[in-house]
């Protein structure tokens, strides 16, 4: 694509945007020349172009547009059908527009005559109205604007190929009109802008496009050169419009350019100043004082050229809340404060589609229709205003509407439906607590469904699209009154004001935006740390905050034990609010707040999300960023393995009442640590190898053998246990999806054929209970305790499931070593457990007739995921009421959500066995008699 | 790439295919990085380190106002510590990030044939020889060429060993 041809492809975009806007005012205001001259001239210079670049679609509906404008500026009553049309047509030369720019050039095939039709229907319309008007002059007048529009489109050195359009001229006339205007060339050379100015002398028509022409004759580049300033000039003119031509248009590349490099200067300078601190008098300080002012202001200045109006993301609003207003059949006045409020361009970006969304949503459901709004007191029509302010380092945008504010019992009914909380939940919520279900994925509040809004991915979508920049979205509402959803973005995304913190040695840096207070804590003083059972809490006012020390959570704690972490005589309790969780991060030392400048993390640590990134200090070293969502993320997936090992002790309680396997299955013999014999199912073991104890090497604290190809960990059956000091060691090998764990063992005794019956159950980790096999009470071991201990995410990955000896299970899961595992599992539990290796399989076991009485579902598989498989599942009716439990390492509110939408009645972490054994009890306990 | 990289290797393919090493020393084993892979060396000094990232990431670094990501040669390779020592690091680029190589010591720069190099022994551990771009006799010992690329490459792919 040539380079005039782009800069007319941005030029006219730029242009668009503002007549639409212009129109919509107009449409108000149908007296107010000035608006019109503004749109008539853009559109006058799209048209203009159009004709010289060769693009006929374009041109046609942009004369055929002008012409109907024309008619307006002569004086025919401006109405809403009319604006309406011309907005059609705006719209579909910007869809020419950008097929035209990603066919490189090439202007896209169709047929505009109907539209094009209809413009001139309605010119000719006007002209009527006009007539009727007998306003004759006018006649005249609304010739001349039309000429000049025919002469620019035209080539005069071809020979008319086609009638005349409506409204053009003849060569002849045109010649004629040249020679009488010939003095007046100059000027309208410059400003071609003007010409419908002087077009408005009836006896000097159209002097500008014909000098502009004969220009083209000789010097093509030149006439686009005259045009835009003709278009800039015009724009300059124009109330409130920018001032192109003292700007200049600079690549974005550039400028991130440059901001780099004054990030990099800020770094340093930070440090000069750093080094001069230490040295009282050194004569580097006067000059390093100026350097520091110098920079400073650089920095202010880059930033700025960055910084754009928040206006410029608004630009689209005024015409969807017209086209809304018309379509929803309610009037509505878009009003804006604060247009010049600045941020980033990077941000503005971003918040360009939330904002646009939410203007939607108070429009379709904030407002009222006009009788309810009579009927109410209030206004007829609705008002929806937005606005921008500075406070403190962010940018505050609201959208607010004097509608009928948010209904908390629709919410509530709605959020009982989609199963997101429970009645008894509700009793203990606050009225905005419930507000803020409407953010929740999935959740639409629009009893139908409507053009405008309540696609189901509503306001959640915007929650996301906002956090992603660091931002928060806040939401008030008073019945009656109307709502307003706050918007609370960083100014910039290139520097993060962060709270430097101290944990295990290490400093980190935690954006301010996320921390909501600090709080020191004593023995004494007034904020506590308290322990439930061994969970830490902070009694803070009228909450108790979760804590967790970030030591702890970033894995580096150094002393005996993890749970003591938290020191309750001392620390620093960082509070943090992530989207709608509140926790708090104990930290050993707290320093200052410090502006820093983001720097992306090495791509080799870019998978570490406890971090979004890092940057260097003053002091010239090197600090992580922490990622609040990260953090959030880990506290939740913290707090789930804390309640996993409460509900161990259950489980084996539940597995002591009801252990017997119908089966005879194949157990390995082996001792280790102690002389009786220990067992586990054959079918779990991958391989029995033995290893040179020469081979065994100790790295980061653990033993690990080589073995085919990767590092293999060993574990010990208790802890403390060593392997031998020579000769050769055996180990059970466990392998599953290429990940290896090594059991060192004493001695393989045998392989037996016998019933696992455990008749004893285990209190202790590790032992699943005692069963007599071979005549010899013999331990059967719990793999699920040690397989974690190899490879802390191994559960992460697969788990399984248990019932209740009447109760068949279906247990789907696409790994045999899962399914072999936790089948002995699933039957101590009782459960008469079904395996498939994947949804095919289970598809086809319930289309033969199979009964089961519930379901439980891996997610991560290949082909057919578990969500997918829920989803059609549900879809049957036969299916509707089974409960079906989804397992899954994934384990964040929003696969949980997930969970939920596609039909799953439990969403459990695979690592945390208890919770699925709990979980079936409660569908099984909930839905008795309503099983397939 | 630099222009000095850019000549160093035109030089290298132009001429009698002579390649130059800086040579390296990493648990008394001599090792060899062709020279327009080595921006330059540094003493690692106030490492950052990273939780939770790969045991061979020793941390991060501040050199001359660019975050580099230093990589513990021995712990990649399996080695011991080094006790009490200063360690040295190398400086190199991959893929547009800069890295460095902690190393025990820097030695001399060599030039080499490139037709001396042989294949890796085929009983090289395997740690070893998948980062070993081949071996170079010299007099009295042997110089691994690290290659740089698998070296980082296969850390990317295989971002964590054992948890």
């Amino acid at each position: 694509m040539d380079d005039l041809l782009r800069e007319f492809i941005t030029e006219t975009n730029e242009s668009l945007d503002v007549v639409d806007v212009e129109l919509v005012k107009f449409e108000q205001e149908p007296n107010n020349a000035t608006i019109l001259n503004n749109i008539f001239r853009l559109v006058h210079t799209i048209k203009g172009t159009c004709g010289f670049l060769g693009l006929p679609r374009l041109e046609g509906i942009a004369h055929a547009a002008e012409t109907l404008m024309g008619k307006f500026r002569d004086g025919a009553p401006v109405t809403q059908e009319a604006v309406s049309l011309i907005l059609i047509s705006i719209d579909q030369i910007k869809d020419i527009l950008a097929e035209l720019e990603a066919a490189e050039g090439e202007e896209p095939q169709g047929d505009d005559s109907e539209l094009i039709g209809k413009l001139e229907d309605m010119s000719a319309k006007a002209d009527a109205a006009m007539a009727s008007g007998a306003e004759p002059e006018a006649e005249a007048a609304e010739e001349a604007p039309a000429e000049a529009d025919a002469a620019d489109g035209d080539d005069p050195d071809q020979a008319l190929e086609r009638p005349l359009r409506p409204g053009e001229v003849s060569l002849d006339e045109l010649e004629r009109a040249f020679q009488q205007t010939e003095i007046e060339v100059e000027v309208a050379e410059v400003e071609i802008a003007e010409t419908e100015d002087i077009a408005e002398e009836v006896d000097e028509p159209a002097p500008a496009p014909v000098a502009a022409k004969t220009e083209a004759k000789a010097e093509p580049q030149k006439k686009a050169d005259a045009q835009k300033s003709g278009a800039e000039g015009g724009e300059k003119k124009a109330p409130g419009g920018s001032v192109s031509n003292k700007s200049i248009r600079v690549a974005v590349d550039t400028l991130e350019h440059l901001m780099t490099m004054v990030s990099e200067l800020v770094l340093t300078r930070n440090q000069l100043l750093e080094i001069v601190r230490r040295h009282e008098d050194s004569e580097f300080k006067v000059p390093l004082q100026r350097l520091s002012n110098v920079t400073a202001e650089l920095q202010e200045g880059v930033m700025a050229t960055r910084m754009q109006p928040i206006g410029n993301a608004w630009q689209k609003l005024p015409r969807i809340v017209r086209d809304l207003s018309q379509e929803l059949e309610k009037p509505i006045e878009l009003e804006m404060i604060g247009a010049d409020t600045e941020l980033d361009r990077q941000v503005l970006e971003m918040i360009k589609d939330p904002l646009t969304h939410m203007v939607r949503n108070s429009a379709d459901h904030g407002l009222e229709g006009p009788e309810e709004r009579r009927a109410a007191g209030k206004p007829e029509k609705g008002t929806i205003t937005l606005a921008a302010y500075h406070e403190g380092g962010h940018i505050i945008i609201e959208v607010r509407d004097d509608g009928k504010g948010i209904d908390v019992e629709k919410v509530k009914s709605k959020v009982l439906e989609r199963g997101l909380a429970t009645e008894a939940e509700f009793e203990k919520m606050t009225d905005s607590q419930i507000h803020k279900f409407i953010f929740a994925a999935g959740f639409s509040t629009a009893a139908e469904v409507t053009s405008v809004s309540g696609r189901g991915v509503g306001m959640d979508v915007v929650r996301n699209n906002i956090e992603l920049i660091g931002g928060t979205v806040d939401l008030r509402s008073t019945t009656g009154k109307g709502s307003s959803f706050i918007i609370k973005i960083p100014l910039t995304l290139a520097i993060v004001s962060t709270l430097i913190v101290e944990a295990s040695g290490d400093r980190f840096a935690i954006p301010q935006l996320s921390v909501v207070e600090l709080v020191r804590v004593q023995t004494n003083s007034e904020h506590r740390i308290e322990r439930i059972k061994d969970t830490p809490v902070l009694r803070l006012r009228n909450k108790l905050l979760p804590l967790v020390h970030l030591s702890q959570l970033l894995g580096i704690y150094e002393g005996e034990d993890v749970d003591q972490a938290i020191d309750s005589d001392n620390g620093f309790i960082v509070v943090m609010q992530v989207g709608s969780q509140t926790f708090g991060v104990v930290v050993d030392g707290v320093f200052h707040t410090e502006e820093i400048v983001v720097k992306p993390m090495s791509s080799m640590l870019r998978n570490l999300n406890m971090f979004s990134g890092n940057t260097i200090l003053g002091d010239g070293s090197v600090i992580m960023i922490i990622d609040p969502n990260g953090i959030a993320g880990a506290m939740a997936s913290h707090a789930s393995s804390s309640v996993a090992e409460s509900e161990d002790e259950e489980q084996e309680g539940l597995q002591r009442k009801s252990m017997s396997s119908q089966n005879a299955i194949s157990l390995l013999l082996f001792r280790a640590g102690a002389p009786e014999p220990k067992a586990v199912p054959l079918s779990l073991v991958t391989r029995l190898e033995e290893f040179e104890v020469s081979k065994i090497e100790r790295s980061n604290g653990r033993d690990l053998v080589q073995y085919r190809g990767s590092l293999m960990p060993l574990v010990y059956v208790n802890d403390g246990d060593g392997h031998k000091t020579e000769g050769t060691q055996p180990m059970l090998v466990f392998s599953d999806s290429g990940r290896s764990m090594g059991l060192v063992v004493d001695e393989i005794v045998d392989i037996v054929e016998d019933l696992m019956n455990i008749e004893v159950g285990s209190e202790r980790p590790g032992v699943l209970g005692s069963a007599v096999v071979k005549e010899r009470a013999t331990e059967i071991l719990d793999l699920g305790y040690y397989l974690p201990q190899a490879f802390e995410d191994w559960f992460m990955r697969k788990e399984m499931d248990i019932e209740a000896l009447t109760k068949k299970v279906l247990f789907v899961d696409d790994s045999s070593f899962f399914r072999n595992m936790l089948t002995p599992v699933l039957k101590a539990a009782g459960y008469d457990v079904t395996t498939c290796i994947g949804p095919q399989q289970a598809f086809e076991l319930l289309e033969n007739g199979d009964k089961f009485h519930a379901i439980v579902s891996d997610i991560e598989m290949p082909e057919i995921n578990g969500f997918e498989f829920c989803e059609s599942l549900r879809r049957d009716p036969r299916f509707r009421n089974i409960p079906i439990l989804a397992l899954s390492s994934m384990v964040t509110p929003a696969s949980i959500e997930r969970g939920r939408q596609a039909g799953f009645d439990d969403y459990v972490a695979k690592f945390d066995r208890p919770g699925l054994i709990a979980a079936l009890k409660d569908v099984f306990s909930n839905e008795l008699g309503v099983a397939a | 790439m630099s222009v000095l990289e850019h000549k160093l290797n035109s030089d290298a393919g132009a001429g009698s295919d002579m390649i130059q090493y800086v040579t390296v020393v990493i648990g008394g084993q001599l090792f060899g990085l062709p020279i327009s892979q080595v921006h330059d060396v540094f003493v690692p000094e106030s490492v950052t380190r990273v939780p939770m990232s790969a045991p061979e990431v020793q941390g991060v670094l501040n050199l001359r106002g660019r975050i580099v990501t230093a990589i513990n040669m021995r712990r990649r390779l399996h080695l011991p510590p080094l006790e009490d020592e200063q360690m040295m690091a190398v400086g190199i680029e991959y893929k547009f990030e800069s890295y460095g190589l902690v190393i025990d010591t820097v030695g001399e720069v060599l030039t080499l044939p490139a037709a001396s190099s042989e294949p890796n022994p085929s009983n090289l551990d395997r740690r070893w020889a998948e980062i070993s771009g081949g071996v170079h006799r010299l007099d009295g010992q042997l110089m691994v060429i690290l290659d740089v690329d698998r070296l980082l490459g296969a850390m990317f792919t295989e971002p964590m060993v054992a948890a």
